[in-house]
């Protein structure tokens, strides 16, 4: 590119972002006092001013074209002034200042083909991760998975509503970009064949004593014979760390990479404390383009939790009470030796106590 | 401009209610070849069930070690178009507020330089510019650069820091999530974009325990905005709540995991001393009840996703600490820890599994900071510990 480029500027970090700030927001900082939901998609917080916002929110597929961005900013533009906001979720969010303009706004979302939800004790977007979209580690797609799970699920999202927020999330390997180790349901890609080794590859794209030292389970050693690294197979636990540190070492296997589900995680504080995820199917067939296996025992655990909860349960706290024993009986699903923790934390998670139900 | 590969298994994926990426990436295919190879690769990747990208590259902006990521393919004969299709990390503005004058901005520096594609955002935040080759790399940071744009974190460095939506549109913040994250920004411009440590470093501000931006779960380190003081209670607005149909008594006081609430139809009380501060009931009642009016933040280091050996989330290493500008009482405690990890650290050891391996106490001792019961759950169960040479009478 040999045209005349604006000259550079370095470490001047983001803009700041009073810039950005819809009026009301910028007059009402700091002062707000209550929000109440109205609907699935719409909420508004009110000032101590008696100044009011009204917020409607939107399901983005994260992945954007510019020309949608530009869908969005043209709406903006229409209806709030030229601002908006994307949430955690990847939500987009426009408000409004006045009661008014919120059915004509609502009235162009629809007409525009837009999702409108995910607002209180629904589904809101799923967190998740590149896939195979952008990821050389991915064991399965990300994009895909969120698209076929809500597909199934999106009246959650845009209707039903249920006993408390379900917090959904898809990683496309155990590295987890996002927060699927503490989400209500979570899908995770992984592996369970061995990496393979390219020994010809090791001694020029590896080093040798951060490839063993990757390893959790001591399972790699040097093998200074071929210059290369050796894997004691039966202390492998395939977690594709050593890839990540060591490119001729790849684990990627078509025939036997899955999805696993873990469930009960949250990351509030609310009632209970923040809780990691807990491994409820340790795998499923990678079956693009629509996983049906997946999406079937993710709608089973989400209905027994609709049938079991208590109002303002968690689906990690409705397992807490009932038990996992009871959540492997009331969903289902199998328990297996994979379910037996044999890993960094797994004297906390075995039963110390004779009381349990059958 | 036509589709230039055939894609039945992604075609499927453009059906259904829920918003397609799959069109996403179709409607920039119309101008640009990225995209367009894009679409081919991926439905490879989903006929033969595995990911066609190879293992990262360093690429990036001259005087930055951060803030691009390398992607290659490896089929670039088949895929041209994605022979390069590197990530560019733009740092978010806090909040994730915009103009549309901004986002156009961006959207225009992008058609012209890259895929077109895009993630709003990443998961640490950052807007994600999805896909472009090496020699774009230069006019895409000048260009955003000039406009007030600079690149986020990547790599063994800070990593771009987020929060929730805080004073600017929720009554539950005890603290200003978004000047806190831009001042931690700023501050830390240098170890946000020259990888300097022994690996990533992760800050994320949660106005309250609630914690919309999931620190506790995916943040080194981890401020969660709380209060000292009674909650305060609006006690006409209660009753509105018990007489619009809320079972306060199942809803409210049964759920209280301390039992530190009473309602008796009437009144509704609480013994502060004995709350814990998890926001169910001001949540739940939020016209009734308020966070306390001492407001500061509880500081909570080392949470991690599951590589290596397990998933950690942060403890407590500070209870409360005031959190107002110029924020020294925390920059001071930030130096203090990366003194402590830079000390210590492996390669790739992130600052919580330094303090697994060496010792919560030996951390506080070397940091200086005072052992407090709120750090644990319980004290140690064996009775095996350290004494210093200050504790032994000669």
């Amino acid at each position: 590119m040999a045209e005349n480029l604006p000259e550079r500027q370095t470490d001047i970090g983001p803009p700041h972002y009073v810039q950005f700030l819809p009026r009301v927001i910028k007059e009402n900082y700091g002062q707000w006092k209550y929000h109440e939901e109205l609907s699935a998609g719409v909420m508004v917080h009110v000032s101590e001013s008696g100044a009011k916002v009204w917020t409607v929110r939107v399901a983005s597929p994260r992945l954007l074209s510019t020309d949608t961005i530009k869908d969005i900013c043209d709406l903006a533009d229409k209806h709030c002034d030229g601002y908006l906001r994307f949430t955690t979720r990847h939500n987009v969010e426009f408000m409004v200042d006045d009661e008014s303009k919120v059915q004509p706004l609502l009235d162009d979302l629809k007409a525009g083909g837009y999702m409108i939800g995910g607002i209180g004790d629904r589904i809101s977007n799923v967190v998740h991760t590149q896939g195979w979209v952008h990821c050389h580690s991915a064991a399965t797609d990300a994009s895909g998975l969120v698209k076929a799970m809500m597909d199934e699920l999106h009246e959650y999202f845009t209707e039903k509503e249920l006993p408390n927020k379900v917090r959904l999330a898809v990683a496309c390997c155990v590295n987890m970009c996002g927060a699927v180790h503490c989400s209500d349901i979570a899908l995770v890609g992984v592996h369970k064949t061995l990496p393979r080794i390219e020994h010809d590859k090791v001694k020029n794209l590896c080093e040798i004593p951060s490839t063993v030292a990757a390893c959790p389970t001591s399972a790699i050693s040097p093998d200074p014979k071929q210059k290369s690294v050796k894997i004691k197979e039966e202390k492998c636990m395939y977690c594709g760390n050593c890839y990540s540190v060591c490119p001729a070492m790849p684990i990627s296997d078509p025939k036997n990479d899955g999805v696993a589900i873990v469930v009960g995680g949250k990351v509030s504080n609310l009632r209970s404390n923040p809780t990691f995820s807990k491994l409820a199917v340790p795998w499923l067939p990678n079956n693009p383009p629509r996983w049906p296996e997946v999406t079937d025992a993710v709608k089973t655990i989400l209905n027994a939790y609709i049938a079991g909860a208590k109002k303002h349960e968690r689906l990690g706290e409705w397992i807490e009470r009932i038990g996992w024993e009871k959540f492997f009986s009331e969903t289902g699903l199998p328990f297996t030796m994979q379910h037996i923790d044999d890993f960094t934390f797994a004297r906390e998670t075995w039963r110390m106590a004779a009381t349990f139900k059958y | 401009m036509s589709m230039k590969h055939e894609t039945p298994l992604l075609d499927e994926l453009e059906k259904g209610a829920f918003p397609s990426f799959v069109k996403e990436i179709k409607r920039a295919a119309e101008h640009s070849e990225y995209a367009q190879d894009l679409l081919g690769q991926l439905e490879l990747s989903y006929k033969e069930k595995v990911t066609h990208w190879k293992h990262g590259g360093i690429v990036g902006v001259r005087g930055y070690g951060a803030g691009v990521i390398g992607r290659y393919s490896d089929i670039p004969d088949k895929f041209p178009g994605v022979a390069h299709f590197h990530t560019v990390r733009v740092n978010q503005p806090s909040g994730f507020f915009y103009t549309t004058k901004a986002l156009r901005e961006i959207c225009d520096i992008w058609d012209k330089y890259g895929s077109g594609l895009t993630n709003m955002h990443g998961s640490t935040g950052d807007i994600i510019l999805l896909g472009t080759n090496t020699e774009n790399l230069e006019p895409i940071f000048a260009e955003l650069s000039s406009r007030g744009w600079d690149l986020g974190g990547s790599g063994s460095a800070v990593r771009t820091p987020s929060c929730c939506v805080g004073a600017a549109r929720c009554e539950w913040a005890n603290i200003d999530t978004m000047a806190i994250t831009h001042e931690i920004t700023m501050r830390f411009q240098d170890e946000l974009h020259r990888p300097m440590f022994p690996y990533k470093f992760k800050f994320k501000v949660a106005g309250c325990a609630v914690d919309c931006i999931a620190s506790i779960a995916r943040a080194d380190m981890s401020i969660i905005g709380t209060w000292k003081g009674d909650i305060q209670i609006d006690q006409a607005e209660v009753k509105n709540y018990a007489t619009n149909g809320m079972d306060i008594q199942a809803e409210i006081i049964d759920m209280c995991p301390t039992g530190c609430m009473s309602w008796d139809g009437n009144e509704l009380k609480i013994d502060n001393s004995n709350c814990n501060r998890c926001m169910h009931c001001i949540a739940k009642m939020t016209k009734a009840l308020r966070p306390g009016k001492e407001k500061g933040a509880t500081i909570l280091l080392g949470s991690k996703a599951p590589i290596v050996t397990g998933a950690l989330m942060s403890w407590v290493i500070v209870p409360f600490m005031k959190m107002e500008p110029p924020y020294e009482e925390l920059f001071d405690l930030v130096d203090r820890i990366w003194e402590f990890w830079d000390e210590h650290g492996k390669n790739r050891e992130r600052v919580g599994e330094l303090i697994e391996r060496l010792g919560f106490p030996t951390f506080l001792r070397e940091t200086g900071i005072e052992p407090h019961p709120a750090m644990v759950k319980e004290p140690r169960r064996d009775p095996f510990f350290f004494w210093t040479e200050a504790d032994i009478e000669k």
